[in-house]
């Protein structure tokens, strides 16, 4: 039977191990005469009956689902006659994913030989076979599941106890999944930015200054070289986050100085819930905001003034992300400083300063640990943000400090690159890996001062 | 007479004299440095102050004393407008400071609060050195112009505050470093360098420990000479220790104020004999 349908009938089975459970502990109450003779509450041996049965028989059933593929493919491959397991490994693979696209109703690279036809149909049956052992596993493990733990229940079983442990247990696997997926990011990350640097050395990667990743499809074709020195994508992505840093730092820890010393309580609930819709707007939409907007704005001023202005200037992407940051900024830092204790503000007020001064030389010091790290924090977002400047910065690589010309960004080149048809092998596809890896190692140790930046400081003035 | 009048008969009852919630005892004083009248103070509907009026003179020390919730605090922070910076906070009445009301609007509030400072309960210096929470104050109002103007105020305040020794050797270090009874000497320090003419204490004793308690008291008793202190304490014994005057609040009224002798020894009013006596409180 199909997973989907097992998977309903192990539930159903843990539900009715939970009451068979709970009446057994009920009955047991009864004839030792009320239910605070037993350890847990009746509720607890239904729950514990219900785990064992379907715990195990579920992770019996995981494994079984991820390896199930690989030995079903493996034992296929072992019957295949002697010149097709002769193969080198990539017709092999071809060979295998045809048998398998064949299985599904997919269409076929070449022509569907009978061997294919024939490998097919034990592939079919090898999966029937298959399922079908799964299934009666799933139900047996389930089944004695219940019936071991329904004969243990009794007045002196610790279910309650129990029933934490499987609990804390589950919240453990949860929080490891987190954790998992992370470190499968990461590796699948290096993993590919490796096969990159195994082609292009990594000081051409590191300090060239040309970024123009072409590479030729056939030997002799124009355009085959490909520069991959990643310095003008860098230095696009620092001067956009600048540019957005320079809009978002001063406006929000304006704002936030606003919101939490001078509005009153009725003003702080209008704008502060305003300041919040800006952090959910999307990032697509800020980017044709951007593109359609803001850069054309710019440039018509600029021709206005004679300066020569690119439509996909910087300063267009980066007014915008600077506006998205602004959020960011602002409610980090007026957590912050409403977390500065009343007692301060007191003193400076009864030695008689006015509020600027109080603000100026009391508050922001104090606060300062907290908003630093709210800046960092927002630096490591601009930095990452990617829709936006898809949107509305070029695909060029200039190195410039220049905001009115175009400029592209770490994030650009790697969806370009990725969305792109270039085979998966070539240094112009890896170049992606290789840049996405450098911007998270990026980000990540930016996260990592900011936060020890702010404990270690914070304690001094607490 | 409690005996004689019998609770039919309310509307004529008369509130027995000890049991009446006027004030007893003189509210004035010779040579006053604040004169209240009639303050009363709410927040929002609730009233916590109820018609006070007290002088309070040059050059003493005066305690307030009384039960938890009394209004005490609330009165103290009255007198230099502290209550301003709390939101649903309003002040009728009269309080002079050199013939001027200070909740007149033509005041600037700030100049006030250099003129009467303020001393919390819990120890509060600033993120910053020990020398710059001296001088601070000072530098923003314009007393200070060079360097050595600074330094000398530092030196006179952390000596008059009873400090200068303990730390002269690091004044560099950060405020907060120093012990519970040096930060409240800094506190005090902080809140002389401006050059105050009264100083308010709010309980400034009550998170020390008893050496660091009788250090402070002995400091009020030598700033008496030079400022006019107005003291609120929880503890009756450091009342009588520090104050020539006292006066005794409960739920908001000011029940009886006199010289800190009698009340202690002769109170006139049942309900300060209670309370010094032990009886609640």
């Amino acid at each position: 039977m199909s997973p989907l349908l097992l998977f309903l009938l192990l539930l159903l089975l843990s539900v009715t191990g939970f009451f068979i459970g709970r009446r057994k502990a009920v009955s047991l109450a009864k004839k030792a005469g009320g239910t605070s003779r037993l350890h847990s509450l009746p509720v607890y041996y239904g729950t514990l009956t219900a785990f064992w049965c379907c715990l195990p028989a579920f992770f019996m059933f995981l494994i079984w689902l991820s390896f199930e593929q690989s030995i079903i493919t493996w034992l296929m491959v072992a019957d295949l006659p002697e010149q097709a397991r002769a193969l080198p490994p990539a017709r092999l693979n071809v060979l295998i994913s045809d048998i398998q696209g064949l299985v599904n109703g997919n269409i076929v690279s070449g022509e569907v030989t009978p061997l294919m036809r024939s490998a097919a149909e034990h592939y079919i049956s090898l999966k029937g076979i298959g399922q079908m052992i799964t299934s009666v596993m799933v139900l047996v493990v389930a089944i004695a599941g219940m019936l071991m733990v329904h004969r243990q229940i009794k007045p002196e079983l610790r279910a309650r106890n129990q029933v934490e442990k499987v609990v804390m247990g589950l919240l453990v696997v949860c929080s490891t999944i987190a954790i998992f997926t992370t470190v499968g990011i990461v590796l699948s990350i290096l993993y590919e930015a490796v096969r990159f640097f195994q082609q292009i050395p990594v000081t051409d990667f590191l300090f060239g200054l040309e970024w123009s990743p072409q590479m030729a499809i056939r030997e002799d074709q124009v355009g085959s070289s490909g520069a991959f020195g990643a310095v003008p994508v860098f230095a696009g992505t620092i001067l956009i986050s600048a540019i957005a840093m320079f809009i978002a730092a001063p406006i929000g820890l304006m704002s936030a100085i606003f919101l939490s010393e001078y509005a009153d309580r009725r003003l702080r609930s209008v704008v502060k819930p305003l300041l919040e819709i800006l952090a959910g707007v999307p990032t697509v939409v800020y980017g044709f905001f951007a593109a359609l907007v803001v850069a054309p704005l710019i440039r018509n001023s600029g021709a206005q003034f004679g300066i020569d202005v690119s439509s996909e200037s910087a300063l267009a992407a980066g007014l915008v992300m600077g506006v998205m940051i602004i959020p960011f900024v602002s409610s980090l830092s007026d957590d912050v400083i409403n977390a500065v204790p009343q007692s301060l503000r007191d003193g400076a007020y009864s030695v008689g300063a006015t509020r600027s001064e109080t603000i100026k030389d009391v508050l922001v010091p104090a606060a300062l640990p907290g908003i630093v790290g709210g800046l960092l924090l927002a630096v490591s977002r601009a930095i990452g943000e990617t829709m936006i400047v898809v949107m509305a910065a070029g695909l060029s690589a200039n190195l410039t400090a220049n905001p009115l010309q175009a400029v592209t960004t770490v994030t650009v080149q790697i969806v370009t690159l990725l969305v792109g048809d270039q085979e998966f092998d070539s240094p112009k596809t890896l170049a992606a890996f290789a840049l996405g890896l450098v911007l998270f190692i990026g980000t990540l140790l930016l996260n990592i001062i900011a936060l020890t930046f702010v404990r270690k400081y914070r304690e001094r003035y607490d | 007479m409690q005996e004689v009048l019998n609770k039919k008969n309310v509307e004529k009852r008369i509130l027995a004299p000890r049991e009446s919630r006027d004030t007893i005892g003189r509210i004035n004083v010779s040579n006053p440095r604040m004169i209240c009248r009639d303050v009363n103070v709410y927040y929002g509907d609730k009233q916590a102050i109820r018609n006070v009026s007290i002088d309070i003179g040059c050059n003493e020390v005066l305690a307030m004393i009384g039960p938890s919730g009394c209004g005490k605090s609330t009165f103290l922070r009255c007198l230099n407008r502290m209550n301003d910076t709390i939101d649903n906070c309003r002040v009728t009445g009269e309080i002079l400071f050199d013939d001027k009301d200070i909740y007149d609007s033509s005041i600037d509030v700030v100049p006030l609060r250099a003129q009467i400072g303020m001393v919390f309960q819990k120890p509060n210096p600033f993120p910053k050195t020990i020398y710059e929470n001296v001088a601070w104050a000072p530098r923003i109002h314009g007393i200070i112009e060079s360097k050595s103007d600074a330094d000398e105020i530092v030196e006179t305040s952390l000596q008059k505050a009873g400090l200068w020794g303990e730390v002269k050797d690091r004044l560099d270090q950060p405020g907060n470093g120093l012990s519970g009874g040096q930060q409240q000497r800094l506190c005090i320090a902080r809140a002389i360098a401006v050059s105050p003419e009264v100083i308010l204490m709010d309980e400034p004793c009550s998170a020390l420990d008893p050496i660091a308690t009788a250090k402070i008291e002995d400091l009020i008793e030598e700033l008496r000479t030079q400022y006019t202190i107005a003291i609120v304490t929880h503890s009756m014994q450091q009342a009588s220790r520090v104050s020539q005057r006292t006066a005794f609040f409960h739920l908001g009224d000011l029940i009886e104020v006199g010289a800190t002798e009698a009340i202690f020894t002769k109170p006139s009013h049942q309900l300060t004999e209670d309370y010094i006596t032990g009886r609640y409180g």
